[in-house]
């Protein structure tokens, strides 16, 4: 376990050296994806002028959990978010190359590229989150306050888990396949909304298929104290863990199986 | 004449190359639409649903939030950037400079080309998915249709007066990214895309309306709509035309700035 | 026991073909087939083949990348299939055709990350990069970004990053492809002088039969997945030298000349080549032809490699053995 972080770590922090060799384009880069972010808030911002409750849920609410959802996806952004791109090392065999080193494989190809301008997306998110924790009329126990950064841990840790589960998809088919995409970023921007507007059959799924109810969905009912729409017990406000630790778990067996398959068919 | 027939052809041959990369901009898109219409029907039935907000009834809102994602690839919101920036990037435009054919002309003889695809095989089946799984106005008199298809083309005018410029600033910044990616969120905010115009609050709105980038999306959107009917409907159009003609020509100038600043520095 | 071994050794490519809109077709292809070879440490192996041969699909069975079909890989003791992270700090790859540097890095940077990764001693290290700064004049590249590099100065790069962690066996995938004559020259003399210095056992696979001529002392040549040679060079121009080539420049342009105990192989305006079996002397036969002909010179040609490993590729290898 230590030798694939280990091996991380070392790529990251050599990528990052890489980016700081161009600092005006870092700014820009990182700015501009601050901005992109901003406009999703945006939009929030102009749907509340318009009405004093989206689905039943207040402004604050809403930012509470477009904030945790966005922090969440950010960080999976952040730390792994390039592992999307395996299937175009297996295209250009670059991913050959990286089977020849003494490291792992994940390892390389989900710190490739990276960059701190995905911090960006980071610095407009974390600011909403705190300002929705403030404007909230919420009544702050221990556990509540504890929920928060279990909750976007565990939430970062499921967007993350979904990224390395699709590039292993595309590894084992050998192929680039640019849909998955649309599941993990249409994933992240739907999550910010409250998941009760999408209609139950919706709900459902998003919680038994693809649990992306965990991520913030079902503990914001906790901390907003609302009552779940499905009805569910009490026990799966707690659950993100739980769902996070299985879904890393199984991204972790995915990938391996990509990885055998990949070496038991060549490109 | 016939050269830039055969330039818009062969761009329109080149994109239908790109079959899974249509496919998957095609699922995008139509899963983008799916989540803003839950958020638009979310905000009306958060009011009265047969309420109007600013003129908009919540069919016409979720008909809109198609129109703007079947109109993403045709006025290229995201994208791609013209070639033209990436000629000026690596220097080969002095061919382009050099070449009897006007350059304006000839870059818009393209994009006309590669939006003749994309009309056919991105933005019908999106605007159709759409109407498939929520209920949408579609306009009865051809008139409208007629109209619609001549703002449609305005529309594309627009937006490829603005590409074209943002590629030509290439000629005096080192690193266009930035202008890019500024140009790319100017662009998905005030066409309406994160949220129909109409929704824009006070000064904003007024602002938003009155940018160019409300030319691309919104009016087309408005004319389907039947929003702006008669001498309205002229109106929009020649407010299209105004924007197209007052882009183009400025960029007319700056390509003759170009020009001399590359006749100066000897390419 | 031999350092590298192969016993036996199949692979198969399932291909998908497309016949018709939605149907595919799937049939096996064997990349690889029975093959198998030992290599003892030390050894320089050139190894060669036809595109298509299961070159490639060797080294990359050798390293781990890919997963035989059947049979038995041994490398330095270890299976590279199960134990490919253990194999790959003792062994160096290069690839010609891609690098195995970070295309955004300077040279410095690349080395000095491959050094963590592969934990070499930062004493080792030192003396390392010094010596093939200097062995491959690298001194001017090193703070370039290897996506600035030339191909040639990114070939030796790739070699130093591929012997860094003193590997004991280092396989090289088409290294002088595309490389101009002063740079194959240098690949060639540098793999050389790593074999007699450090005793790297040297796996080399390439179409440039001169890369086999100037650094192999061992040639194994596969076409179709298997092996159709494997021995040193003389024993390769003896198995297919059959033939050697009397060149000869007449007067003037003549018809096809006839000489018994020869072939015409080739006419080109006054220049004929004639082939005559390679344990004949070529004495009589050159008086034989000066004595009916009008000869302006005479050239004696033995056969190149080149002719020889396009019979073996030709198959008629099997005519031969």
């Amino acid at each position: 376990m230590a030798g694939p972080v280990r091996e991380y770590l070392l790529l990251v922090g050599m990528w990052t050296r890489a980016s700081f060799q161009y600092p005006a384009s870092l700014a820009i880069l990182t700015l501009s994806q601050f901005v992109l972010a901003v406009l999703d808030l945006a939009a929030i911002a102009i749907v509340f002028t318009h009405t004093r409750s989206l689905a039943g849920f207040s402004l604050p609410e809403v930012m509470f959990l477009y904030g945790t959802s966005a922090t969440a996806f950010a960080l999976a952004d952040l730390l792994v978010g390039n592992v999307e791109r395996v299937g175009r090392h297996v295209r250009l065999g670059t991913f050959d190359v990286m089977l020849v080193r003494p490291a792992s494989a994940l390892a390389q190809v989900a710190a490739e590229d990276f960059s701190p301008r995905r911090l960006g997306k980071l610095c407009s998110a974390v600011p909403v989150l705190v300002i929705a924790v403030v404007l909230l009329p919420v009544d702050w126990t221990a556990t509540r306050v504890l929920l928060l950064p279990v909750m976007v841990g565990a939430g970062a840790a499921i967007f993350a888990a979904v990224w390395v589960l699709c590039s292993a998809f595309q590894l084992a088919v050998g192929e680039q396949i640019e849909l998955l995409n649309t599941f993990i970023y249409g994933g992240g921007f739907l999550v910010q909304y409250p998941l009760s507007l999408y209609g139950r059959d919706a709900l459902r799924l998003l919680t038994w298929v693809f649990p992306l109810a965990f991520v913030n969905w079902q503990p914001a009912l906790y901390v907003l104290g609302r009552p779940d729409p499905l009805g569910l017990p009490t026990a799966f406000r707690f659950a993100s863990p739980v769902v996070a630790t299985l879904l890393v778990a199984l991204a972790a067996f995915a990938w391996r199986a990509g990885v055998r398959h990949y070496r038991s068919t060549g490109s | 004449m016939s050269v830039y027939l055969t330039v818009a052809r062969h761009m329109f041959r080149r994109q239908s190359a790109y079959r899974t990369a249509t496919l998957a901009g095609g699922v995008t898109n139509t899963v983008f639409g799916i989540i803003r219409a839950y958020v638009l029907i979310a905000l009306w039935q958060s009011r009265q649903p047969q309420v109007r907000i600013d003129g908009y009834d919540v069919t016409d809102a979720v008909t809109f939030c198609f129109l703007s994602q079947a109109m993403i690839a045709t006025v290229a919101i995201f994208g791609p950037p013209l070639e033209l920036a990436e000629r000026v990037r690596s220097g080969d435009v002095a061919i382009d400079l050099y070449r009897p054919a006007d350059l304006q002309l000839w870059c818009l003889a393209g994009d006309l080309g590669r939006m003749s695809f994309q009309v056919l095989a991105r933005s019908v089946p999106v605007f159709c998915a759409g109407a498939l799984l929520f209920s949408v106005r579609v306009p009865t008199s051809p008139v409208v249709w007629a109209t619609t298809a001549v703002s449609v083309l305005l529309a594309v005018l627009v937006s490829f007066a603005i590409r074209y410029l943002v590629a030509l600033s290439a000629f005096w910044l080192l690193d266009d990214r930035g202008v890019q990616a500024g140009a790319t969120a100017l662009a998905m905010f005030f066409s309406g895309l994160t949220l129909p115009l109409v929704l824009f609050p006070g000064w904003l709105g007024t602002l938003a309306q009155a940018l160019p980038w409300a030319a691309t999306v919104q009016v087309p959107a408005d004319v389907f709509l039947g929003r702006w009917t008669g001498w309205q409907a002229v109106g929009a159009l020649a407010f299209q035309l105004g924007w197209a003609a007052l882009l183009l020509a400025t960029g007319r100038l700056v390509t003759a700035a170009a020009r001399r600043r590359v006749v100066v520095q000897g390419g | 026991m031999s350092l590298i071994e192969m016993s036996g050794v199949d692979r198969v490519f399932h291909v998908r073909r497309r016949t018709g809109l939605l149907r595919r077709q799937r049939h096996s292809v064997p990349a690889v087939n029975n093959l198998s070879f030992t290599v003892d440490a030390g050894e320089m192996v050139g190894y060669l083949g036809p595109n298509g041969a299961g070159k490639s699909t060797t080294v990359k069975m050798l390293t781990g990348i890919l997963v035989p079909s059947a049979g038995r890989v041994r490398v330095d003791g270890l299976d590279p299939a199960r134990q490919r992270r253990e194999l790959a700090g003792r062994v160096g790859v290069v690839f010609g055709q891609r690098t195995t540097l970070w295309w955004d890095l300077p040279l410095r940077d690349s080395f000095d990350l491959l050094r963590r990764l592969y934990r070499i001693d930062p004493a080792t290290f030192r003396v390392n990069l010094d010596r093939f700064t200097e062995l491959l004049d690298l001194g001017p590249l090193l703070a370039t970004p290897v996506r600035q590099l030339s191909l040639g100065q990114r070939m030796r790069g790739d070699l130093t990053a591929a012997l860094l962690h003193d590997p004991r066996i280092l396989y090289l995938d088409e290294p002088t492809i595309g490389l101009d004559v002063t740079s194959k020259a240098a690949v060639r003399s540098f793999l050389t002088q790593m074999n007699r210095d450090r005793g790297t056992t040297i796996l080399l696979t390439t179409h440039d039969l001169d890369d086999i001529e100037r650094v192999c002392r061992r040639v194994m040549v596969i076409d179709h997945g298997r092996l159709a040679f494997d021995g040193d060079l003389p024993a390769l121009r003896a198995r297919a030298a059959a033939e050697r080539t009397l060149v000869v420049d007449l007067l003037t342009p003549t018809a096809p000349i006839e000489v018994p105990g020869t072939r015409v192989v080739r006419v080109d305006g006054p220049r004929q080549w004639l082939a005559f079996p390679a344990d004949a002397s070529a004495v009589p036969l050159v008086a034989a032809v000066m004595e009916r002909f009008p000869v302006a010179d005479i050239a004696l040609r033995e056969p190149d490699i080149e002719d020889v490993v396009a019979q073996l590729y030709a198959g008629s290898a099997s005519a031969l053995s």
